[in-house]
């Protein structure tokens, strides 16, 4: 009987040991879940704070940003009262660091007598006067890019396309801005500043032709490779004085290598009263040339190429007059235009043999010295808004010439190259320019051609400033 | 030996001469006159054009490059007015102090908020100024935003001479803002009253006193306008009337003239500018002499 009774003590006692143990287990279980539970809503919880404290910061920063924008745009409003400047929003940043950007565009129809097939300019060694075609055609297009480089450089590209395919760099050029005290330095290809019609390309021109003394002294306009300083003194007159040192290889000089040529020039200028205004300048040019060749006629008539070695000196002087009423040009201005050019060359000049054409040269070199000079004169008047009539004569002058002994196949002659211009131009606006033109060209002796011209220069994009 | 003694002193003295005063360039005359309430003996203002002169036809004269040359600071408008004629000036001066960027260099239309800014930037709408209207002399606020800026633009090129310009600003200021009220009081009656303009010359000053404009004597800005434009204008009144038209003395007077006749109401011309007219001598004069133009208008 013990037994049963000793087993169940024993369970009994045993039992709740062994239930116990397994309760233990099921606590530790139960708070390691529980832990772990906790441990895990812990970490929710931090993150939702996280999360909140997050959003919180955003709604902040976004406050932050509401009140900073409230705060620009009071001080936009205030600005007007404030000294900052007001930025214009609608500027696109990238465009403003566009270079201007010009394009000229140009077109005439001419009529020319057709049988002259080698223009020239009688007694004078030019680079041959460029062949202006009969009927309708386009003179190259002009496209102008310029914009400061930095605070330090400004650069200028004129190229021009040519109507038959090519493009040419007319000028591409940097020049400093920041030296200061008046003093202006640029290098690269540029339209030298003596004289002054030089500087200006054919669309700023007051007619459709060039003036007979800058076909012959130049070929049409002196280009320099090289680098130019120059210098405006603190005055109230204007005084600009300045140096150019080139390659020379423009006409009259046209050395191949090193430097070939300088140019002196001076400009001057200033008002009388407040409807008048003038410049005048003084100009040297020196060049070398090296087997620099130019197309004439010999004793026989027969074309005849020549060779010339040695030195040309030029001197040039320009001097120019507008009126204005009250300074304003807008209804009315008158611009009157005189220059003139003095050049002495010394040297050698070979003819090159002909003989086989009809000539009369056979390759000799001698001794070549001539002293010419040439001008003109132009006055252009506005006399109403838009319309524009204009007068230019030129002279040259054919000096004296010695050919050594090459006087026996060349001639020499007694004859001043002329030429009377008239024109009429309507302007609808300062971008457009529609020309009507006449000219008696006398520069060939024993010819008067009659030639007509109708044109028009339209110019496309930035405001470009001109000149005076 | 005299004579050499005074040349010695006089080159020798001209240095601090030229430091002494500031040489300041002012494109137009209402700058040039700011320029001068604000500077007084401490500057020397040159300014370039006259009121009888068009602003946005100017050439690049040899006398104006000279005065370029010598200028410590250049005041213009800005917002491309001078576009064809100070890029010229500053390139061929040589003078690093007053190019675009320096503190030498002035615009006076970064410091106010332009009117008539082009939708359509295109050369078919003809003279276009992308910026917006340059003409903001006409409002008096404008002149006493833009000096606010310029005094402190001349304490900055010119500190030695920092108290003058405060002082001076200070009592321009003053009397300026005294002005406008009285201005604006005698031009109550103006309010709502419309006119024709012969450029858009006075959209500002139309503006501040709350004047219409009906329309325009130039079919498109810089674009002269025709026979069959000013008669297009003319049956345009008889819908819409007009009271006077308005231009400035520089403008010739040929087309509001003819239209004041067609439509029997007075042409009038208003300086534009100091010096634009008798009387307009000062900026104080140029409004004086504007208001008064515009209230003989019958009412």
């Amino acid at each position: 009987m013990l037994r049963p009774t000793l087993m169940a003590a024993a369970l009994v006692v045993a039992f709740p040991a062994y239930a116990d143990a397994d309760l233990d287990a099921l606590r530790t279980e139960l708070q390691q879940l529980k832990a772990s539970y906790e441990a895990r809503i812990q970490s929710l919880e931090s993150r939702l704070q996280a999360a909140e404290t997050q959003a919180n910061q955003a709604v902040q920063t976004a406050d932050k940003a509401e009140s900073q924008a409230k705060n620009a745009a009071a001080q936009v409003k205030t600005a007007d009262v404030q000294t900052t400047p007001v930025e214009s929003a609608s500027d696109n940043a990238a465009s403003r660091f566009n270079p201007e950007i010009s394009l000229i565009l140009q077109g005439q129809y001419a009529n020319l007598n057709g049988d002259i097939t080698d223009r020239n300019i009688t007694g004078f060694l030019s680079p041959g006067v460029s062949e202006a075609s009969s009927g309708f055609s386009i003179a190259e297009s002009e496209l102008v890019l310029s914009a400061s480089v930095d605070p330090y450089f400004r650069g200028y590209l004129n190229a021009a396309i040519d109507p038959d395919g090519g493009v040419g760099v007319e000028e591409a050029w940097v020049e400093t801005t920041s030296l200061g005290q008046g003093l202006t330095i640029k290098a690269g290809r540029f339209l030298s500043a003596l004289g002054y019609q030089n500087q200006f390309h054919p669309h700023a021109w007051d007619f459709a032709t060039n003036s007979l003394m800058y076909d012959a002294e130049f070929g049409g306009a002196y280009t320099q490779n090289g680098a130019q300083v120059r210098w405006v003194a603190p005055t109230d007159l204007f005084m600009e004085f300045g140096a150019e040192f080139g390659n020379g290889d423009s006409f009259p000089s046209t050395t191949s290598s090193g430097l070939g040529d300088y140019t002196l020039f001076s400009h001057f200028g200033g008002d009388v009263g407040v409807s008048n205004s003038w410049t005048a300048g003084v100009s040297y040019l020196y060049g070398k040339a090296q087997d620099r060749e130019s197309g004439l006629t010999d004793l026989n008539g027969n074309p005849a190429q020549t060779l010339f070695n040695g030195n040309s000196k030029n001197w040039n002087a320009d001097f120019v007059w507008k009126w204005a009423p009250e300074g304003n040009p807008t209804e009315q201005y008158f611009k009157f235009v005189a220059e003139y050019f003095w050049r002495d060359e010394q040297g050698n000049l070979v003819c090159a043999d002909n003989l086989a054409t009809g000539g009369v040269c056979d390759g000799t070199a001698s001794a070549y010295t001539s002293s010419q000079s040439g001008g003109y004169l132009q006055g252009v008047y506005q006399f109403m808004p838009r319309w524009r009539v204009g007068y230019r004569y030129d002279r040259l002058n054919v000096g004296s010439t010695h050919f050594g002994t090459n006087d026996a196949y060349l001639p020499v002659y007694d004859y001043s190259p002329t030429a009377n211009t008239l024109m009429v131009d309507y302007s609808p606006s300062e971008f457009s320019r529609l020309r009507l033109q006449y000219t008696q060209n006398k520069s060939m002796i024993d010819l008067t051609e009659n030639q007509f011209f109708v044109q028009y220069i339209m110019s496309l994009g930035a405001h470009g400033a001109h000149k005076y | 030996m005299k004579s050499i003694r005074l040349i010695l002193s006089l080159l020798t003295t001209l240095p601090t001469l030229a430091h002494a005063t500031l040489n300041v360039f002012a494109c137009e005359p209402e700058w040039g006159a700011l320029t001068s309430e604000l500077g007084g003996n401490a500057v020397k203002v040159y300014t370039a054009t006259t009121a009888m002169q068009d602003p946005h036809r100017i050439e690049a004269r040899p006398s104006l490059i000279a005065q370029t040359r010598r200028a410590n600071l250049v005041v213009c408008t800005g917002a491309e007015l001078e576009v064809g004629w100070l890029p010229l000036l500053l390139r061929e001066s040589g003078n690093a102090e007053v190019q675009p960027g320096r503190p030498g260099y002035f615009e006076a239309t970064r410091y106010v908020t332009l009117l008539d800014k082009p939708t359509l930037i295109d050369r078919s709408q003809g003279d276009v100024h992308a910026a917006g209207n340059p003409h903001i002399q006409t409002d008096p606020r404008n002149i006493a935003r833009v000096g606010a800026a310029l005094a402190q633009r001349l304490v900055e090129v010119d500190p030695a001479n920092a108290a003058v310009y405060q002082a001076r600003w200070k009592a321009f200021s003053a009397r300026w803002e005294a002005s406008i009220a009285r201005w604006q009081q005698q031009a109550a009656p103006l309010r709502g009253m419309s006119v024709v303009v012969q450029h858009k010359s006075f959209t500002y000053l139309l503006n501040w006193l709350g004047l219409r404009e009906v329309a325009t004597l130039e079919p498109k800005p810089g674009v002269e306008a025709s026979v069959g434009y000013l008669a297009e204008v003319a049956a345009r009144l008889k819908t819409t009337p007009a009271r006077a038209v308005l231009r400035a003395t520089y403008q010739s007077p040929r087309a509001s003239e003819w239209l004041a006749q067609r439509a029997d109401i007075p042409a009038v011309a208003l300086p534009f500018t100091v010096g634009g007219a008798p009387g307009a001598d000062d900026l104080f004069g140029l409004f004086d002499v504007t208001l008064a133009g515009l209230l003989k208008v019958p009412q």
